[in-house]
């Protein structure tokens, strides 16, 4: 059972309690880019072994949007923060690198 | 004018709890800033209580607040006054970013009361109901069974659960079915 902690109301939200948003930190491609870069944008998602950012909203709670970053092998949860963000924060990357160390996701490491 | 009914008319079933259906209740959402002092002067003259913290319900005998979100709150008030709150509200609201609806007659409430109250709310949600987590004035919203829902529990020890009127029967038979006599564990 997955089970992240909400960072706007801080409650600890069992899976069902959540609703799944998929990859996090995508960038928009709209009017005016490529059709290869809006189909890619369209379609094509990471689907990693290991490390993933991923977002997810509250919906049978508070209601918002948040970030997650966890392991998809071990379900292990590695920390959960603000949408308001392009990119994951330092202290998550920090908590990501001491439980696996060599880590990459996209660009970052 | 017709006569406002709620939504099952005072239903009720006794078990290892008492499920009963609460009656007409006021309610107003309310979304805006609640760090601002305007905000929070317009909740207190609505409501009579200071905005709760988060998870957290505030009640006065007549009514009272409940932390929804980090934007919305849920004001309880007589259902006879929410039209009049509610302009008054708006009016003290002039000016802010905010947004204050009437949502009484979109609810159902129920009240859970007896020793297994706990128990029975455990097995409908997934929310840890144990005597050291959950305490008197914590509000939670949640997922009842199938439907979304909402609750807080009193200094009496009774549970008051708000959910979508169209769903108050679904939510009545299940907590009627958790509460009954032969579905005990006992384990709170």
């Amino acid at each position: 059972m997955l089970i992240l902690e909400c960072p706007y109301c801080g409650v600890k939200a069992e899976e069902s309690e959540l609703h799944a948003g998929g990859e996090a930190h995508l960038k928009r491609f709209g009017p005016g880019s490529s059709d290869a870069e809006f189909h890619d944008y369209l379609f094509m998602r990471k689907n990693p072994r290991g490390v993933h950012f991923e977002r997810w909203r509250h919906i049978n709670g508070c209601g918002k949007w948040f970030h997650a970053a966890r392991c998809t092998t071990t379900l292990e949860v590695f920390g959960t923060y603000s949408a308001q963000t392009l990119e994951p924060p330092q202290a998550i990357r920090d908590a990501v690198s001491a439980k696996r160390p060599g880590w990459s996701w996209r660009d970052l490491k | 004018m017709s006569d406002p009914v709620s939504a099952l008319n005072g239903a009720a079933f006794s078990g290892i709890a008492t499920v009963e259906e609460a009656g007409l209740a006021g309610m107003i959402t309310l979304r805006g800033d609640l760090g601002s002092k305007g905000l929070g002067a317009a909740v207190k003259a609505a409501t009579g209580v200071d905005i709760p913290t988060a998870n957290k319900v505030a009640l006065s005998d007549e009514g009272g607040a409940a932390w929804m979100s980090p934007d919305e709150l849920l004001l309880m008030v007589p259902y006879t006054e929410v039209e009049g709150k509610l302009a008054a509200l708006t009016e003290a609201l002039a000016g802010e970013h905010a947004l204050a609806v009437n949502v009484s007659d979109a609810r159902a409430v129920f009240r859970l009361s007896g020793d297994g109250a706990r128990e029975t709310l455990a097995k409908v949600c997934p929310v840890d109901l144990s005597a050291e987590a959950f305490v008197a004035g914590q509000f939670r919203r949640t997922r009842m069974a199938q439907v979304a829902a909402a609750f807080w529990l009193d200094e009496g020890g009774v549970f008051t659960i708000v959910c979508f009127r169209s769903v108050a029967d679904y939510v009545f038979n299940l907590l009627s079915n958790a509460a009954h006599p032969h579905s005990k564990v006992g384990v709170y």
